[in-house]
């Protein structure tokens, strides 16, 4: 580890200790609006691990952290919490690892379709066996406050962001980077290319599902088309691409704007939010194609003197 | 006698109703330079697939040093140490001429990580001539370079066997001496290698023995000389007329 990696390390415990007193201020709008950023800054982040790298679209984040809300829905009564999210945690992954074998052999389109398929196939089947219980819904009535929610999602986006450092220094991380620019040459230099996908997949399977499990006693209430609204994976995607997702901090540099933007469009034109996203997610793809850190990335790279061999 | 590096027994690749390589037979020594030849569309660059993994033979067995690998998937055999190039250059756009170096070193046939595989990365782009060229972006090379990049890469996990798929190709006449003695100075390292390759030149100067192809079938087999005066070798390639 080098004196930088040390630096960044302490900066970042810092950083995150200061984000952890935002309940002390006593503001519940700003405490909620935390929350929402912290639940997206681990559900973006978590994301970019796999589909940054690898240029795989997932739009199955909402059937993961819809199965993470009903882990503590069906078990908040009779199990300690932290048993909940870590269940929640092994489910996410499970769940990952059957999609992503199934899956991951696609590529492209057929991967993102297949995905948003798979979210709304887990929300009819939930909802179908909801149905049969003879209620539309369930009660998450707990004593678990806003301000340990916030905490807690804090501490699990504290520890994506751990991971996807040390991923990213790991010769899994480097096989993901060489599996997204070329899976042919990644296959012929000796990487099992459907395993190291299969694995980074559960990532952010697993952090989707601990984070719908924290999140599930601030609904009260849950059901099917609130826990797998297929709104929060497009919401996801968006908020990476916008930061970028080629870099670990990249997420968070989209989720914190566009949450302030999103509240404060959803408040105004409640009626046309939908829209709206769809607006924002086609002049993200069109103008910023690497986000906010691609952009940092271009204008640093034209303010840097010309390097005299490149013109060689 | 000692087991050759690769054998290749019965080998055959059917399309549908194309045979593409019908019962190829040939063993490649160590330390031995061969070159595939064959007029465009003999089934060569097919059997190159069908060593390296990325095409599953139909018919016939692949050895190496006297072990199976017909049915191992791709990554494997290049673990087990056959390690290939592309007939098209194909390198990692986002990462840096080491990176990309490092990417041959890290999960083939002998594994390094970390600074001992930048060290070992780095010495092999000064064994191929680009000393000094590790942080530049491969967008930035020129066209010999890319090729020598992915030369490195190959180099990179210590492979028993080398597959370079006309690796001269498309250079100009300048490049291609360069190449030529690249390769030249491989082969003097004892390195095993099979080549695709058009360039006549290369062929004579690289070559221990030769197989040639044509129509997807073995046609002939033996020292360069030998093979370039065979007249089957010219009918397959100018036609009857020449012969």
């Amino acid at each position: 580890m080098t004196g930088t990696d040390i630096r960044n390390l302490c900066l970042s415990a810092l950083a995150l200790g200061i984000c952890a007193l935002l309940p002390l201020s006593g503001s519940g709008y700003w405490l909620s609006i935390g929350v929402t950023i912290v639940m997206f800054t681990a559900l973006a982040t978590s994301w970019a691990l796999f589909s940054g790298p690898t240029h795989y679209i997932s739009l199955a984040t909402a059937a993961f952290f819809g199965v993470g809300t009903y882990v503590t829905g069906l078990g908040f009564e009779t199990l300690p919490f932290w048993s909940l999210v870590g269940i929640a945690a092994v489910l996410g992954a499970v769940l990952a690892a059957l999609v992503g074998l199934a899956t991951l052999r696609l590529s492209g389109v057929y991967f993102v379709i297949f995905t948003l398929g798979l979210a709304e196939l887990v929300r009819q089947v939930i909802t179908w066996v909801q149905n049969r219980s003879g209620q539309k819904g369930l009660y998450v009535l707990t004593d678990i406050s806003e301000a340990d929610i916030y905490w807690m999602l804090l501490a699990l986006a504290g520890a994506v962001f751990l991971a996807g450092w040390l991923i990213g220094r790991s010769r899994l991380g480097f096989a993901l980077r060489i599996i997204g620019d070329d899976e042919t040459v990644a296959v012929h230099s000796g990487i099992n290319t459907a395993l190291s996908k299969v694995l980074l997949f559960m990532v952010p399977g697993s952090v989707a599902a601990m984070t719908g499990a924290i999140l599930a006693p601030r609904y009260v209430y849950i059901e099917p088309s609130l826990a797998f609204a297929p709104m929060l994976s497009f919401q996801v995607v968006i908020m990476a691409l916008l930061g970028g997702a080629g870099r670990l901090w990249g997420p968070l540099v989209g989720v914190i704007p566009f949450t302030l933007l999103w509240e404060s469009i959803s408040s105004s034109f409640p009626q046309q939010t939908t829209l709206l996203l769809g607006v924002a997610f086609l002049v993200i793809v069109y103008l910023l194609p690497r986000g906010f850190v691609g952009l940092l990335d271009q204008i640093r790279q034209r303010a840097a003197p010309k390097d005299p061999e490149a013109q060689a | 006698m000692n087991t050759p590096v690769l054998s290749l027994r019965n080998v055959t690749k059917r399309f549908g109703g194309l045979v593409a390589v019908n019962a190829m037979t040939f063993d490649v020594a160590e330390h031995q330079v061969m070159g595939l030849i064959g007029p465009n569309g003999s089934g060569k660059s097919t059997t190159m697939n069908l060593i390296s993994g990325a095409l599953k033979v139909s018919g016939g067995e692949v050895l190496l040093r006297g072990s199976p690998i017909t049915t191992l998937p791709a990554e494997q055999i290049n673990r087990r140490g056959i390690a290939r190039t592309f007939q098209l250059v194909r390198l990692l756009p986002s990462m840096s001429v080491l990176e990309n170096v490092v990417a041959g070193a890290v999960f083939g046939h002998r594994r390094r990580w970390g600074h001992e595989a930048r060290t070992h990365a780095e010495s092999l782009l000064a064994r191929v001539g680009l000393e000094g060229k590790g942080h530049l972006r491969v967008g930035q090379l020129t066209y010999i370079d890319t090729k020598r990049v992915e030369l490195a890469r190959v180099l990179a996990s210590d492979p028993k066997l080398l597959l370079l798929d006309e690796w001269l190709a498309g250079l100009n006449p300048t490049e291609l001496q360069i190449g030529i003695s690249l390769i030249k100075s491989l082969r003097d390292d004892g390195r095993t290698i099979i080549l695709v390759e058009h360039v006549m030149d290369a062929i004579r100067s690289l070559c221990d023995t030769c197989v040639v192809m044509a129509s997807g079938t073995k046609i002939a087999e033996g020292t360069p000389q030998q093979v370039l005066s065979d007249p089957d070798v010219i009918r397959a390639y100018l036609g009857d007329d020449d012969v």
